[in-house]
This record gives C-alpha cells, structure tokens and sequence, in this order.
C-alpha cells in the first residue's frame, strides 16, 4: 500500500502542458528521486505535491487523505529549497523553531525539539546565529532541520545540493539519507545529476518532456534503461552507429569492423542503420578474446587523467568510445595516436529503439 | 587616483555648501532679533507660543498614523503584486506616481466635493473624522516614497521562496506578511516612514484647507505676520524632524540586529 500516490496528475500553462500523466505509488519511508533535465517537468510535479501548483488533472494522496486541493499550510509537508530560503531576520534557532511556533507548539517542547533538530545536524552551538554568519552548507543544514522539525508526513527537497561545492555536496547528501533512514520519512529529492540520484534514490524517476520515461531502483535504470533518453541521461555512454549484418544474431558492422549486440535486438532488421549504447566501464583495453566478447580496433585519440580514474577516448573511423580504466603507477596511460584494441561483452551492447537515416 | 579624490571633495564640498549655506544663513538672521547683537529672543518667542506645540504634537501625531496607513496600504500590495500579480506592476506603479502629478490642491478639492457633511461618506462633518480624512490624504502623497521603497525592499530579498518556505511550515497568509516579509524589509520601510515624516510635517495645502491645526499653516501664519519668528520656527523644526525621526530609526532597529538577504 503507497503512502504517497500521485494518480494522473496533469499540469498545463494554457496550452503548454508540461506534465503528462504522471502516474507514482510512492511506499512510506522511500525515498524516491525525479531526475531529468531542466525543464523536464520534475520541480512542477514537486510543486504540485508541495501545494504551491495546482494540478490541470488528477489526484494526490498522503496517508489516506487526499490533498490535492489544500494548500500547502494544510498538507503537514517539509521543504527544503535550492536557495535555502532561511529567514534572515531569525536566528537558526528561531528558523527552527518555526513550524512548531505555527502549530502552537508549548515553548518547553519547542525548546527541546530545536535543541534535538540542532543535534541532529551537527550545529548544536550555533542556534544564536543568523542565517547570513553560516556557510551555504550549514544552512542548508539548517533548512532541513527547520523542514524536520514539524515532523512532517513528507519530505521534498527541490536540487538542495545545488548551489552547494562539490565537496560538501557529498558529505551532505550522505547526511540528508542517513537522517531520511533514521527518520524514516517518505521523500522525494529533485535532481538534475545522475550521479547524486544514482547514489541516494532507493527508486529514481527518470523524466524528460513531463513524462515519465523510466521508474527504477538505480541499478535498473543504469544498467536496463528502457530508452534512448534514460540510456544517455543516466551516467556516461558509448553511442556506436552501425549497418545491420544479420538481424537474427545481432550482427553489426561498425566502422568496417563486426561486433555482436546482446540486447535489444528483437526489432533489427538486416540492412537498417541503428545505434548501439555501450557503457564505458564495460569496454576493457586489451584483446579479451573469448566467444561472447567483441574485439574492435583503433587508436588511441585522447587520454584524460582524472586521480584514481583514466578516462581513455579510442577512435575508429566515425565511432568514438570512452573507457574508464583505474590508474596504476607501475602502467603508464597510453599515448595519443598509438594503436588500441578493445573489447567488450555482447551483452554490454544495447540496440537502441528506432531504425536511423543511412 | 589624487585627481579623482580631489574631484569628489570639490562635489561634496560644492553639496554640502548648496544644503548648508541657506541653512547657516536662517539661524544667523534668526539670531538677529535684537538690534546689533545675536539673541535667542526669536526662538524664546516661538517656544513660549502654546500653538507652536499644540500644531507640532498634531502634525508629529498625524505624521505617524500617515506612517501605520502608509506601510498597511503599501507593503501587502508591494508584497502581492510581487508574488501574485507581476502583470499588473506597472499599472500600480502608475497608480503610485499619480500624487506627483497631481497637486495637494487638486486632491483636496476632490475630497471636498466627495466627502463634504452632505455626501454619503461625511468625512468633514466632525474634526477627528476630518483627521482621519488629512491622515489618509497624506498617506495619498507619500504614496509614491512609501510604495517605491517598500519595492525596493522586496527586490532584495527572495520573497517568493520566502513566502512557500513559510506556508510549507504551515504559516497563513497574515503571518507572513507580518513576521517573515515585513521584518526583512524593515529599512526599506523606515527610509518610507522618514520620507512621509518629512513630507508630514511640512504640508500645508491639505491641512490648510481641510481647517487642521498643524504645523504648516501655523508656520504659514507666522511667516505672513513675524521677521525673525519665522526662521527661528524653521531651525527648531528642522531639529525636531530629525530628531523624531532618529526616534524612528531607534525604535525600527530596536527588535533585531542587522540582517541580510537570502543568498
């Protein structure tokens, strides 16, 4: 049984409509992320489930009570925003102590749930500052504990991590799922980068145009996406163009050379031109010559050193592919120009939908 | 770099100058009451004339209930043409500039015709309900300082999130206008509340003709009748302006320290 349902919700601006039928059973304490591109409709939907939209169409459901038309002081949600939205004029303590104030909470309880919330994200001394005297994380920290401190049925986080740098950006997304596990509230977390969904989501929602294009746990949605768009929006892919030999056996010419597809094979049709993905990590630099591996050809055509990854770019005539290998200090990289075979399992090569102009 | 320096102390020196040189010139002549000598003779007539207090406490009264008007007209619609109604910002803008185009003479004769002990909304008919009529025909022309600066005020902070962080938190409409927008814009009130003090104490056209006891027509009154009174009269309000509106500032940063913009 969902906790929170989103049941064909609809939303148009005039003509432009920006979500389609948007259909999610959400199971109490997930926490769920709606990743996609900027202006692919995920805020919109957020907003709707905030309040602060109004659906064209459809129905939302908390718990068992249907909300789609309150407004958002009535729907007992927390929120925290990209900005931060801290109030300057209050301290963190008194940011904190908002919500409660509002559900007229007595002060005693107040007191010691903002010491708690303070607690819980580690800025126990700094309840008398105020907003403008912390750093972008810690007030991000701050607008969470302000959002938890109600106890809220649900949790939205519009791109919290944003307008954060790289570095906190982690160790604060860390924090946001172990407080979301210990708490055990139903959130969702609207994204943009894969790699922060990939990480947190126990499902992600990939969006593209205000549709839905895939509903997964992140391990399906990186390794079984279901289209085009999914496969290039979700981590790094190889996208190889080529003439169907034998649509039977998953035959393909590349650039002169025969590889073999493992999946989505189902509609080819001998002599058509399709695009393969293939994902860096699964091309390895050597001959690995065995029956269900493909073995192709060429050179070396750019080498990037990132730490404790090198990403290495093999041209072959038209078609480029990326692989990641670890960096090993007895192994110098290869050198640009320089011949490179590389290979990959049948398996790891995905037929794309639709057939594309010779 | 030392000619640029130079450039601006010659600017400001040439600005203080236009502000400070008539000011100088009226307390010197205000001084010259009695014949060779300086004396305060003029400032000791004024002080001890009950009508200079009785017309100052009223205008300073007026002036403050002008202020409450002003910021309870101006800073809810500021606020919901901001968050609500872009669209419409520049007819109310519009709206808001009108008092400068349209003379105190005009507008008083308009509330005249419309509110005289005959109308159906007989404003003149006792003087507390014609106070109230001078108090909203003032909150009329500071109209355009206060709502210029409550908007100013607005455009620095993120009103917007603001508002949706505060209904997420269960806050209604009234408690955020009242304890999350109009705390953060504080300053930019009280730059309004100091322009219609100034404007306040000052007028005369509405009060005149609208018969109030305040302070611009008894200077008016003064100045038609006396020398050195007149000037005597116009340092003391200077200072008592500034004064009240000091008081002002102290009471509005009173409640919290300084604050500052979502980043």
């Amino acid at each position: 049984m969902s906790f929170l349902d989103i049941q064909e919700v609809r939303k148009a601006y005039g003509a432009q409509l920006v979500v389609h039928e948007f259909n999610l059973p959400i199971a109490q304490g997930e926490f769920v992320s709606f990743l996609g591109p900027s202006g692919c409709g995920k805020t919109t939907m957020l907003r709707m489930v905030a309040g602060f939209e109004t659906p064209s169409a459809g129905r939302i459901r908390i718990g068992d009570e249907d909300v789609t038309h309150l407004r958002p002081n009535q729907r007992n949600i927390g929120m925290v925003f990209q900005a931060y939205a801290l109030f300057p004029n209050m301290t963190v303590a008194q940011n904190v102590a908002f919500g409660l104030k509002i559900a007229g909470k007595p002060k005693a309880e107040i007191d010691a749930r903002v010491a708690e919330m303070l607690g819980i994200i580690k800025l126990p001394q700094l309840g008398a500052r105020y907003p403008y005297q912390l750093s972008g994380g810690q007030q991000q920290r701050v607008a969470l504990a302000r959002a938890l401190a109600p106890k809220p049925k649900v949790l939205l986080l519009d791109e919290p991590l944003s307008a954060l740098d790289a570095k906190i950006r982690v160790s604060l997304r860390d924090e946001i799922r172990s407080l979301q596990r210990a708490l055990g509230i139903t959130t969702i977390f609207v994204t943009h980068d894969q790699e922060e969904a990939l990480s947190i989501s126990d499902r992600i929602v990939v969006m593209n145009e205000g549709r839905i294009e895939q509903v997964g746990t992140p391990f399906e949605v990186y390794n079984f996406p279901r289209t085009r768009f999914v496969a290039s929006f979700v981590g790094t892919l190889n996208l190889l163009r080529g003439k169907v030999l034998d649509a039977a056996s998953g035959r393909i010419e590349v650039d002169g050379q025969q590889i073999f597809a493992g999946r989505g094979i189902a509609d080819l049709k001998t002599g058509e031109i399709r695009s393969a993905a293939l994902r860096p990590e699964a091309v390895t630099l050597a001959a690995t010559s065995s029956a269900d591996r493909n073995v192709m050809h060429g050179t070396i055509d750019e080498v990037h050193f990132l730490g404790a990854v090198i990403r290495i770019r093999v041209r072959f005539k038209d078609n480029l592919i990326s692989l990641d290998t670890f960096n090993n200090p007895n192994i110098p990289p290869p050198v640009r120009g320089s011949a490179a075979t590389v290979s990959f399992a049948r398996e790891d090569v995905m037929v794309l939908e639709g057939a594309e102009a010779a | 770099m030392k000619t640029s320096r130079l450039g601006a102390w010659i600017a400001v020196i040439i600005g203080a100058l236009y502000f400070l040189v008539p000011l100088a010139a009226t307390v010197e002549f205000s001084l010259k009451k009695r014949r060779g000598e300086y004396s305060f003779d003029a400032y000791a007539v004024v002080l001890q004339d009950p009508r200079f207090l009785q017309s100052f406490s009223y205008s300073i009264s007026v002036a403050i209930a002008t202020i409450v008007v002003g910021v309870l007209i101006a800073v809810p619609t500021a606020y919901v043409i901001r968050l609500r109604l872009p669209q419409l910002r520049p007819f109310v803008e519009f709206v808001t500039l009108l008092p400068l185009v349209i003379p105190a003479i005009v507008i008083v004769f308009g509330y005249l015709r419309l509110y005289n002990s005959s109308s159906w909304l007989p404003f003149t008919s006792s003087a507390r309900a014609t106070d109230l009529l001078l108090v909203f025909g003032y909150a009329t022309l500071a109209l355009p300082y206060m709502y210029r600066s409550v908007d100013t005020g607005l455009r620095a902070i993120d009103v917007k999130t603001l508002t949706e962080a505060a209904e997420s938190l269960g806050a209604s409409w009234w408690t955020i206008l009242f304890r999350v927008i109009l705390p953060n814009v504080r300053v930019a009130v009280l730059s309004g509340a100091f322009l219609t003090f100034a404007i306040v104490i000052g007028e005369f056209t509405l009060a005149s003709l609208l018969n109030r006891p305040a302070f611009g027509p008894y200077l008016q009154n003064i100045g038609a009748n006396r020398a050195y009174e007149p000037s005597a009269l116009a340092i003391i309000a200077f200072i008592v302006t500034w004064a009240c509106m000091g008081l002002i500032q102290v009471i509005g940063r009173g409640a919290r320290g300084s604050s500052a913009g979502t980043r």
